[in-house]
């Protein structure tokens, strides 16, 4: 069945694997793969931990309805003590790497130690064998897999590894698979460049059973089609999330020049329509129907013909938007470059784009940029700049070790040029006409996070009826909402919510695509529960599935309060506080948060949560949650 | 006329909900390498091949069986075989050009495409319709439309071109 599948532990140092079963009782209380690597996260990794150090743990996972028929169930979750932020480290991934994890007979991989040379994981059929990877060692997120599979001699291997900048320890390296699939944020890539395990490759051809086969196929048929049908797939499948992009900087809700403005104007040649003539097409991850990931092969300049997918709705702001670039050319170039190296595109593109601002003001200068114009609009110091960060070269070297400890290295006012929460840059898009989004970055448990909850659904500007039915399950809520994006009333309430749906899917492993996320016709709980049974046969009520996800949040909380979070680094930078939006349509512009009216958002916040003032969860709220008596050691 | 299964590799995304649908309706677990359909691919081009029973005929699997386990199926189009003839020696795996006959190695018997008896599951769940189950005597006309469309384009191009 889908619940037979084992957790490994493997000791890096020792060379030490063991393999036991996941109690049932776990499974009630964490699902799986992120609220499961969270429990394990706050059982295994001693406060105070070195993320870089052998001490830290790697957790590597597979949702629990992953490789079954429920629609787009294809998510690798990566979770460690984050080495940017010092907290919670988790990333989640597409692809085809998690399915194959569950069909060689495993969900979870808990990895400690460090080896004393490079080594990758050969995962297959219940069997675990720690490997040589000194030939793979400095060679590229494609070369990697591609010689794996040649070494191993099977093309439908899959493989999770890092790039050269998870080796050089660039403190937001990804985990990547295939081309284009990304553990982005919070540097899991380092960490696993820190233990000197540069890939995990699985294959397998191990049952899950089925538990009701017809009603499950019936029912994922059913799903498909009410996630397909909205318009907003289907310019997904077209478009990706480009299409994303594109919308916003109509309304001028991006985030431009290092959060100078809030709108790329001029911006034809690089709008999603543009960017389709470069496109070969659609991929989709295990299982998806609607096919976000685009194809592209490079037309011209010194990558001419390299094929490589995406790019995403990041990448948009990180090579064009944000370091002020309107060249498709330099995004589709540095889309593949941080694919290759193994770079948060995010995190890269916003080091940059700070860089140029520095540049700009004269806090740098030629001298440390070794001579490289550094200014906005210049594409060619944008492109080397990312293989200096990837290649830790000159100021590439300061940048990689993200916004905090940069800024303290480059010194003078450059910190207040950052545009971070918990030390982690924010999405390039601006939050500060809409509070529910600004929140959300706020208090994300990863640091400034969009996929930690983003109600993006607050832009839709839907009837009150429609947001009570949505926000009104699987628990009551009679407080206040509103269909005006720019109110603070009631925005609390749809953080929360969407922040426990995110966890919920990432418990289950299926894509926040698939999710309210992006309309409000959408699943959401109640699918959820449905798919558990016809699947797993796991009766769990949508209550019983928001209680799970609760939980597991509130785990993330006592995490990041036990490394040292306090409700000071639930906040914004000055800039969303005291620099007005200048651009945009009229209701987005010359905005501002209000400091008032957003603490008391977080104060609401942490009341919802059962929080203290501090942000600290009250003991009743633990002992209602059954995580009162952490660590319980019981994995 | 029987229906066929026709692919269009171009509208493959490469998702592999085909292997999972058909493992699960045969089998009642999930498990590609136990479906009878396979997407080959190419990663790191992009290039994806969704690879199935060609239902040939005449075919070589039912050629080759040496104890006549397998035989063509009028009615359907399609090649089925006998379970309790067949003596798994794998002279139709071994023949296969397509290598769409496989060995199922938890059941222990050999499977290819049996078109879910006419209703096949990796067409129902097939959005882009990489895949299609359709009249064999129509697919030559549809071809037909589609290499027509392309010179069209080309001529259109050509005869509408400026002067000199």
């Amino acid at each position: 069945m889908a619940l037979n599948r084992k957790i490994a532990y493997i000791n890096l140092t020792k060379g030490k694997i063991e393999v036991k079963s996941i109690p049932i009782k776990l499974r009630k209380l964490f699902l799986g793969s992120r609220g499961l690597d969270m429990y394990l996260m706050y059982n295994h990794i001693e406060p105070g931990t070195d993320p870089l150090g052998a001490d830290n743990v790697a957790l590597i996972s597979a949702g629990i309805l992953v490789g079954t028929l429920a629609s787009a169930s294809a998510r690798t979750h990566i979770g460690g003590k984050s080495p940017l932020t010092g907290f919670v480290g988790s990333t989640n991934m597409g692809g085809f790497f998690a399915p194959e994890m569950r069909w060689a007979g495993f969900d979870h991989l808990v990895i400690k130690g460090k080896a004393e040379k490079p080594v990758y994981l050969w995962v297959h059929n219940g069997e675990i064998e720690i490997r040589d990877a000194l030939n793979i060692w400095g060679k590229d997120v494609h070369e990697t897999q591609e010689i794996i599979r040649e070494e191993l001699g099977d093309r439908d291997i899959k493989i999770l590894t890092i790039g050269l900048a998870g080796e050089k320890l660039v403190r937001y390296a990804n985990v990547m698979t295939e081309l284009k699939n990304a553990g982005g944020r919070s540097g899991m890539g380092a960490l696993l460049g820190s233990k000197n395990l540069k890939a995990i490759a699985v294959r397998g051809t191990m049952d899950i059973k089925i538990e009701h086969p017809d009603e499950a196929l019936e029912y994922n048929k059913r799903l498909i089609s009410q996630v397909t049908s909205a318009k907003v797939s289907q310019e997904q499948g077209k478009l990706g999330t480009t299409f994303i992009w594109g919308a916003t900087n109509s309304q001028g809700l991006v985030r431009v020049r290092n959060f100078q403005l809030n709108q790329l104007e001029e911006a034809d040649d690089i709008e999603p329509e543009a960017l389709e003539e470069f496109s070969l097409g659609m991929a989709g991850c295990f299982g998806c129907q609607v096919h976000c990931r685009g194809k592209y092969i490079i037309p011209s300049g010194p990558y001419t013909g390299v094929y490589d997918e995406g790019p995403e709705y990041t990448s948009m702001g990180a090579w064009a938007a944000e370091p002020g670039c309107r060249n498709p050319l330099t995004i589709l170039v540095c889309n593949h470059l941080v694919n290759s190296y193994g770079l948060d595109t995010l995190e890269t593109g916003s080091m940059i784009a700070w860089a140029m601002e520095l540049y700009e003001k004269g806090i740098l200068t030629n001298k440390d940029t070794d001579g490289l114009e550094l200014r906005f609009g210049n594409d060619e110091a944008v492109i080397e700049m990312v293989h200096r960060i990837a290649r830790r070269q000159g100021l590439g070297d300061i940048l990689a070790e993200g916004p905090l400890r940069a800024a303290e290295k480059i010194g003078k006012d450059s910190a207040q040029y950052l545009i971070h929460v918990k030390g982690m840059s924010n999405l390039h898009s601006d939050e500060r006409p809409t509070p529910s989004l600004a929140l959300g970055i706020a208090t994300s448990s990863r640091g400034s996070d969009h996929l930690r909850s983003r109600p993006a659904i607050d832009l839709y500007h839907l009837p009150e009826p429609i947001l009570r039915k949505i926000y009104s399950q699987p628990v009551a809520y009679d407080g206040p909402l509103t269909s005006n994006f720019t109110d603070y009333e009631g925005k609390p309430w749809q953080v929360i919510w969407q922040e426990l749906c995110f966890e919920a899917v990432d418990c289950l492993g299926i894509c926040k695509y698939h999710t309210l996320f992006l309309g409000p016709n959408f699943p959401n709980f109640d699918e959820w529960s449905k798919l558990l049974y016809y699947n797993t046969g796991l009766e769990l009520s949508p209550l019983d599935i928001w209680n799970i996800a609760d939980r597991a949040y509130t785990m993330e909380r006592l995490f990041n309060i036990r490394e040292g979070l306090t409700r000071n680094d639930d906040w914004l930078v000055d800039r969303y506080f005291d620099e007005p939006t200048k651009l945009g349509i009229p209701i987005v512009r010359g905005k501002v948060i209000d400091r008032d009216k957003f603490r008391q958002m977080i104060d609401e916040y942490y009341e919802l949560h059962g929080w203290d003032e501090n942000g600290v969860p009250r003991p009743e709220t633990l002992r209602k949650l059954g995580i009162d008596q952490e660590p319980s050691h019981m994995l | 006329m029987p229906k066929m299964l026709v692919v269009n590799y171009d509208k493959c995304t490469g998702c592999r909900l085909c292997e999972l649908v058909c493992s699960v309706k045969h089998e009642g677990v999930s498990n590609p390498s136990r479906a009878r359909i396979h997407i080959t691919k190419w990663e790191m081009e992009g290039i994806m091949m969704p690879m199935v029973c060609n239902q040939c005929e005449p075919a070589p699997c039912i050629d080759a069986c040496p104890t006549n386990a397998r035989s063509w199926d009028e009615h359907l189009g399609r090649v089925v075989i006998d379970y309790d003839r067949c003596i798994e020696c794998k002279t139709c795996v071994a023949v296969c050009p397509f290598g769409a006959v496989s060995f199922d190695h938890v059941a222990g018997r050999i499977i290819s495409c049996d078109l879910c008896d006419g209703d096949p599951a990796c067409v129902n769940f097939c959005e882009t319709e990489a895949i299609q189950y359709v009249d064999a005597s129509e697919i030559n006309k549809r071809r037909q439309r589609e290499a027509a469309e392309k010179l069209y384009e080309s001529m259109r191009k050509f005869t509408m071109a400026p002067a000199g």
